[in-house]
């Protein structure tokens, strides 16, 4: 599943580069223009995307970080 | 009372709202460094992400989204913002949490602290200093400048009603026919699909409207009676610097959370405001009006505009009533010539390799300092997991409305700079109360970023330099002050630079981001890669740093820092992608010829698995 999600993490950023609707000036729901719309649908991806990336993907050894030096504070 | 003085009052409220937050927070504050410069790692998920995002989004994510959707079309959303959503998020994920941890574990404060330890070098420090601070200084310029340029133009004529002699302009009836008869002339050969016709009817009619004023670009109204610039980007300062003093860390995560909400907030209500005021369909609703907003956009729609306007223009100023005729004057004054029939709602006129190299500028927030702080605040790693995930949906959130806006704006007639176009339309087309609060946002978006820079430059300054070079010698408290002079110095530089009035600091910014992507290399392999050799740090930092400093001379001598691009025929690629490919090269390169780092060393950073 890890794979999967740096998958979709490169497909974003091949999604990203929409030289397919580069002049299309076609408006989404009568006023959001189709570049604009595609790239905002980016985002909700990229949104989507890290989700996964968080649950299935999570750096190891970052949960339990205990502190391996003496605090040399003064205090108030 | 006047709108300017409305709008002023809610703006001093604002700041005074503030000020309450930074006051609450010193309540909380322990007293001690940690505290201070980290909020002893107490900052939970959606502090962390309100105060990351905050600080991300600069006074760019409202104000200069709109003015370069004005200026360039939808396409900045995917160069700007789509990107962002990706690549920040990419960069929380892969190295933020890991700095975390590591900082967690050897008690960091500071991106040098982590670097000296990491490269075993203390002169990496001395390297990196002057260049991070160098760097962060424009990126605060253009938050003063902002500051002080919303305040003066949103409080025009709170101190006394402006005194602008209202045009008069010679046979304007006459003189406006012709322009408006010149553009329906273009307007027919636009059907036409002739655009050398369209071109030079649009050459003809600018320099109609030239001559009618005098040989000059007509221009937007300098405010009058409002607070000035100097005073307005002194006030944001004085602010942010208070709150920062005595909030410290928490203060500013908590100020940060609340700006973020405000500007989020008033950014969607003013879209929805703007729709229906550019939309002119009183009597529809939301969607209609949206939909008729965006229709004018089109280079038909705005050459009917002008053909329109124009007409107008012609026939009021030739009536009876002085009064029509006095506002018809007005407005042409304000008339500014169509330049060019760019299509705002495709990229048609956007180079696709320059969109595809902007990726590599959101890359810089990997080795933003201030960013570097924030991260270390986190509670715990689980912290971060909000933070990645919604990164990017609050991008869309601020920047799709603000896109839109910026786009309708191009239908407006408004002649300044880019960056004035939200402001020009809060101004002329809502009213003072909401322009009042807008303002309040738009200096919300800028304080946000303000404050995390200010406090990061005294962590820095008294972390890496006085603690470093004279440890013990300070109590805590010492420290603090230390801390807390450092930035009014920087403060004072920076402000005085903001009142030298450098036009092109906006085009700084790309710039101050591709100088922290060039040093990215180097974060990612101190984290992943265990054949990063001090020797090969140093050949990235010596090598980023030269190479930003060649591109800027080259785009200097083009005379457009701006729009510097580096150029194959007619591809087009952003200075950044080389500066990465030279930086990355020589770091590797140069690791791989000298000898690997002490194995001993390298096991506190890349610490063996154990098999169970």
């Amino acid at each position: 599943m890890k794979n999967v999600v740096w998958g979709l993490v490169i497909l974003l950023i091949i999604l990203h580069q929409d030289f397919w609707f580069w002049e299309n000036d076609y408006a989404v729901f009568g006023f959001i223009p189709m570049g604009l719309f595609y790239h905002a649908m980016i985002s909700v991806g990229a949104g989507i995307t890290w989700y996964l990336a968080t649950v299935f993907a999570w750096p190891e050894g970052v949960d339990n970080v205990q502190p391996e030096y003496v605090e040399a504070e003064d205090k108030k | 009372m006047s709108d300017g003085l409305t709008r002023f009052i809610i703006i001093i409220l604002y700041l005074a709202s503030l000020l309450f937050l930074g006051f609450f927070a010193s309540k909380l504050f322990r007293g001690t460094k940690k505290d201070y410069m980290l909020a002893s790692n107490s900052i939970g998920p959606f502090l962390l992400l309100m105060s990351i995002f905050g600080t991300t989004m600069t006074a760019f994510a409202l104000v200069g989204s709109s003015g370069e959707a004005w200026k360039e079309g939808i396409g900045v959303y995917g160069m700007l913002a789509s990107s962002s959503g990706i690549i920040h998020s990419l960069c929380f994920f892969l190295i933020g949490v890991k700095l975390w941890a590591l900082g967690r574990r050897f008690g960091y404060t500071t991106q040098i602290q982590y670097f000296r330890d990491r490269l075993q070098s203390d002169w990496i420090g001395v390297l990196l200093f002057p260049i991070l601070v160098g760097l962060i200084i424009p990126y605060l310029l253009i938050g003063v400048m902002a500051g002080g340029t919303v305040m003066n133009q949103m409080t025009d004529g709170a101190f006394g009603e402006p005194k602008r002699n209202p045009p008069k302009f010679e046979n304007l009836s006459e003189k406006a026919t012709e322009i408006s008869g010149i553009y329906k002339n273009a307007k027919l050969a636009l059907d036409a699909e002739n655009e050398e016709e369209v071109e030079k009817y649009l050459g003809e009619a600018k320099a109609k409207i030239i001559a009618l004023h005098d040989g000059n670009l007509p221009g937007a109204p300098v405010p009058q009676n409002a607070l000035p610039k100097w005073m307005g980007s002194l006030l944001i300062c004085g602010v942010v610097l208070i709150y920062v003093f005595y909030g410290g860390m928490r203060g500013t995560a908590w100020a940060n959370a609340f700006q973020t909400i405000v500007f989020m907030i008033l950014g969607v209500v003013t879209f929805v405001y703007l729709s229906y005021a550019i939309g002119g369909q009183k009597d529809k609703g939301l969607f209609e009006n949206l939909k008729a907003a965006t229709a004018k956009v089109t280079p038909e729609t705005k050459l009917k505009s002008q053909i329109g306007v124009w007409g107008k223009v012609a026939k009021d100023s030739a009536s009876d009533d002085k009064g029509v005729a006095i506002k018809a004057n007005v407005l042409a004054k304000k008339l500014k010539p169509v330049a060019e029939l760019k299509e705002f709602q495709t990229r048609k006129q956007m180079s696709f390799l320059k969109f595809v190299t902007y990726m590599f500028i959101p890359l810089s927030v990997g080795m933003f300092p201030h960013l570097f702080q924030h991260w270390l605040t986190a509670k715990d790693a689980n912290s971060f997991k909000i933070s990645v995930i919604f990164h990017p949906i609050f991008i869309m959130i601020v920047w799709v409305p603000c896109v839109l806006i910026g786009i309708w704006g191009t239908t407006t007639g408004y002649a300044g700079s880019p960056n004035g176009i939200l402001v020009f339309l809060v101004k002329t087309q809502t009213g003072a109360i909401l322009g009042g609060f807008l303002s309040a946002g738009i200096l919300a978006a800028i304080m946000s970023s303000l404050d995390s820079q200010f406090l990061c430059i005294g962590t820095m300054f008294t972390t890496d330099i006085v603690n470093h070079y004279a440890p013990g010698k300070y109590s805590d408290k010492q420290q603090l002050w230390i801390a807390r002079a450092f930035i009014i110095g920087i403060v004072a530089v920076t402000y005085c630079l903001s009142l030298l009035s450098i036009s092109s600091v906006f085009a700084l910014g790309v710039w101050c981001f591709s100088g922290f992507s060039a040093l990215f290399p180097l974060v990612v392999a101190s984290v992943y890669w265990k054949r990063l050799t001090t020797a090969g740090g140093y050949a990235c930092v010596i090598v980023a740093a030269t190479s930003w400093i060649a591109f800027f001379y080259l785009a200097t001598q083009t005379g457009s820092i701006r729009t510097y691009t580096v150029n194959f025929g007619e591809y087009q690629t952003m200075p950044v992608v080389w500066m990465i490919l030279a930086s990355t090269v020589s770091m590797v390169v140069v690791s791989l010829m000298t000898p690997p780092m002490d194995e001993k060393h390298l096991e506190r950073f890349f610490p063996t698995k154990k098999v169970n």
